[in-house]
Parts: structure tokens; sequence; C-alpha cells
């Protein structure tokens, strides 16, 4: 499900497709996403999910199952907008 | 009029104004080696019927602005003249391929920008100073008629005397109470803001407000994340009272918290007492160092704050808009913000493909193009958003030429 919210999101921002996406893609190397991308894809995930990412982690997140294991956590721990 | 002259009144219950302490020669002397094109202009005398107000150039109206007249501020202000100057030195992606380990590529998909101009041997005062006489022109006055010049930037030649001073004496100002002001890119904005309420308070008669940079000083020329973003040049508005309202309504934010994303630095603090002797002449390094990521986000937010808030203020649905001016910072920046507020790309007026990052000079530069293009139609809208370093930004609302009374 949240996976699901994910995906949209990704494939709207980095103009890629559905299939293309996996928890094991990495978002520069496999989705082609440089460092102006990952801001404003960091920007729509929490827009749209209800979470808060700081900067710093987010240099962290390389691939999208880093994403998803971050927005659970923050989601099971009741941190949200 | 010298000094004190006639016309300068005694204020019951206040100390009179005292003239300026030192002689100054008000014949106007142009110092700077402009032809007449530049100056197409009938000189008015000042204090004439419609020009500066008759006080100037002492200003006892301050009195009576404190006095709270609500005279004071049914005044308006329009932009009645723009100007601008670049560098002749156009420098293009693959010089910069030269340079530092880049390409035309990555330039190109990161910012947008192709080529900028770069002063091969020009200083600020020098851009700002044919930046405020094509203003001058634009506006069809002389530098006599000018009370108050502001210039935003935050690469000028000295610290003092300021580049407003050095336009000044470039122009022969000889009426006009000069000073900088530092805002980063927000610099033009802040301007506008300050010189709009100076003339509506009834202090001033007429501004000069100047954006000029020579960012190429500022350059760390070995970062080559950083040195191929920014520009060279300089733009400026004449700022006149007007019957009808044409600067509109201003939007203007700092988070001084943040400010560490954007820094460059100053001289160092270097004395006896911090260096433990006596210092050696520094040489500083002031370069502009820039978490990209965290300014994108912030120009991102505040833009889209900006643009709402303004058109709110203003009484304009952002609809009725036809041209939003950007600071020219990025193109990613601006794309974001138009599809973010699904905004036709279009309606953002940009030159940063041929310019760069120009800080607090890309907004005049871009609308002197745009009046030069006749672009700009008789009681049009528009909207100047800026933001930078600070944090700082803002945004102001000017309906174009107010007073004209021409259907376009």
């Amino acid at each position: 499900m949240v996976f699901d919210q994910l995906k949209a999101i990704i494939v709207d921002q980095l103009d890629v497709a559905p299939d293309d996406v996996s928890p094991e893609s990495r978002f520069t190397d496999d989705l082609g996403a440089d460092s102006l991308d990952m801001v404003e894809l960091i920007m729509a995930i929490e827009e749209t999910m209800g979470v808060h990412i700081e900067q710093k982690e987010a240099r962290n997140l390389t691939t999208v199952g880093d994403v998803l294991a971050f927005v659970e956590a923050q989601k099971g721990a009741g941190v949200a907008k | 009029m010298g000094p004190g002259g006639a016309g300068a009144e005694t204020t019951p219950g206040l100390l009179r104004f005292l003239p300026i302490p030192y002689p100054i020669d008000r014949r106007p002397v142009p110092q700077y080696t402009l032809t007449d094109e530049y100056f197409g202009y009938q000189s008015i005398v000042p204090g004439g019927p419609n020009d500066l107000p008759a006080a100037s150039p002492i200003r006892p109206r301050l009195w009576e602005a404190s006095c709270g007249t609500s005279e004071a501020w049914s005044v308006y202000t329009q932009i009645s003249g723009t100007g601008s100057a670049l560098p002749e030195n156009r420098v293009t992606n693959r010089d910069f391929e030269r340079l530092v380990d880049t390409s035309d590529e990555w330039i190109t998909t990161r910012t947008g920008i192709s080529e900028r101009r770069i002063s091969s041997g020009e200083d600020t005062s020098d851009l700002a100073a044919r930046a405020a006489a094509n203003a001058l022109s634009s506006a069809g006055i002389g530098p006599l008629d000018v009370d108050l010049v502001i210039a935003a930037t935050v690469s000028p030649d000295k610290f003092t005397p300021t580049v407003s001073c050095q336009v000044q004496k470039a122009l022969g100002l000889a009426n006009a109470t000069c000073f900088d002001l530092w805002a980063g890119c927000t610099g033009f904005i802040f301007a506008l803001m300050t010189a709009d309420s100076l003339i509506r308070s009834g202090l001033f008669g007429r501004a000069l407000v100047i954006g000029a940079e020579v960012l190429s000083k500022l350059v760390d020329w070995t970062d080559r994340g950083t040195c191929v973003l920014f520009g060279d040049g300089a733009g400026a508005v004449v700022l006149s009272r007007s019957e009808n309202p044409g600067v509109l309504a201003h939007v203007t934010g700092s988070d001084g918290a943040g400010g560490h994303v954007l820094c460059i630095d100053g001289v160092p603090l270097a004395n006896p007492w911090t260096v433990g002797s006596i210092p050696s002449p520094s040489q500083p390094s002031s370069v502009i160092r820039m978490d990209g990521q965290e300014v994108f986000k912030f120009a991102v937010t505040t833009m889209q704050q900006s643009i709402r808030r303004v058109c709110e203020l203003a009484g304009i649905e952002l609809d009725d808009v036809p041209f939003i001016i950007p600071h020219q910072a990025n193109d990613r920046i601006i794309e974001s913000v138009a599809g973010r507020m699904k905004i036709p790309r279009s309606r953002f007026y940009t030159n940063l493909d041929r310019r760069g990052n120009t800080s607090a000079a890309s907004i005049p530069i871009a609308l002197d193009e745009m009046n030069r293009a006749d672009m700009l139609k008789a009681r049009m809208p528009l909207l100047l958003v800026g933001f930078g370093g600070g944090l700082t930004w803002g945004a102001s609302m000017v309906r174009w030429m107010p007073d004209s009374r021409e259907d376009s």
C-alpha cells in the first residue's frame, strides 16, 4: 500500500515506467535521477505521504527500498504531519 | 539652489534642519565619458511644478511625514524607466570545459545555462553606472532629477564609497542621497520596496534602484559545482511618483537561522587581539559556497509562497498576471514552481540561458530586456519574485505604466 503510493510519486517525479520501479531500484544509477531530482522527489514524498525527511537523512537514501523503510518507520512511529 | 537656500523652512518646535556641512558644487558636471545618446533629456529644474518635492535636496519634509499627514501616503510610485549593462565578454559552457572538469551537457541539464557574461575589466560600479544612465535615458530625465540612489549588490567595488556613491560621482547625480543594500539575490526586491516606501512617505521624489554584480570576483574558480552558475551584469529602474498605483504590493521575508546554506565570507577577523601580533595585510578569500540541494528546496518553497501572497495583497488573480519575472538562479527551480503551481512555463520570463545567475542584477536586467523587446504593455501587472542569501526572499507586484490612457 505504502509502496504503491511511493511508486506513483516516483513515476510522476522521475518520469519512469512503473515496471522500472522496484525496492532494489537505485535512484541515480537505475532511475536516472540527479541531485535536484532527488530534492524534488523528497519534497513530493513529504507532502503526499505526510512525513518529514531531513536533508541529512535524505542523502543516505540510495534505493527505493531505503525510502520505503524510512517512510514505514515514520508512519509506524506515528510521526505524521 | 545652495544648501539652506530659498525653500528651506523653519520647523516650529523642531531644530532647524542643518544643511550638509560642507559646500557641494551643484552645477551639473558629468564625469563619466558617456555620449549624449545616454542623456537625451531636457534638464528639469529641481523644485519645478512637475518634479521633485520643492524641499529637495534638503528634505525638510521629514517633519511633515513624522506628523503623520495622510497626504504623504496617497502618493503612488511607478517604474518610469529601465536600463541594463552587461560585460562584452561571453563565456560559454565549452569555455568552462577547458577550465574545470565539467561538460556542456551537465551544466545545461542541471541549470539551463548555456552562456554568461563575465567581466574582463569592468567592475561593479562601472556596470551599475551604465545601467543607471540607460535607465535615466529611458525615463527621459537627467542626473539632477533623482534624489535617491539605492544599489543592491553583494559584490561592491569597495566597502566605502558604496557602488551607489560611485554611480553618483560617475553620472553627476548631485541631488541624490546614496546607499547600498545587501540582501543577496533578493537585493533588488528589497531595494525596490525601500525606494517605494521612501517616495510614498514623502521623504524623496524620484529614485534610481540598481542591482549590480560582478560575481566573477567572488566565485571559486576551482569549484566546478558553483563557478558555472554565475554571471556579471547590472540593471536599473527609475522609480517616480505616479497618479495611479504602479508598485502595488510587496512581500518580504528572511530566515537568518538558515543562512549557512549560502555563504560568502567577509574580511577575516584579524587584529592584534585575535592574532596575537600585528596581522599582515590579509588576502581574504571570499568565495560563494552553497549547499545546492538545500538552496533549491528553499527557493522552490518560498517562491510559491511569495507568488501566492503578493497576488493576494495586490488583489490580482495569478491568472491575470501575464508575466512572472523570477530571480534567474536556475531553470530547474522555475520549472519546479511552474509545474507545482500549474502555471504555463512561458509566463515565467527567463534569460538565464544567456546570462547565468547575476544575483541582485537578474530581475532588473530581465525587466529592461522585456521593456526593450516591447513585451510590456500599459497597465499590465508584473510579478517580480526573488530569493537568496540571508536567507531572504520577496516579491513585488508592479503595474506597468499605470497612468497611461492608451488601450493596448
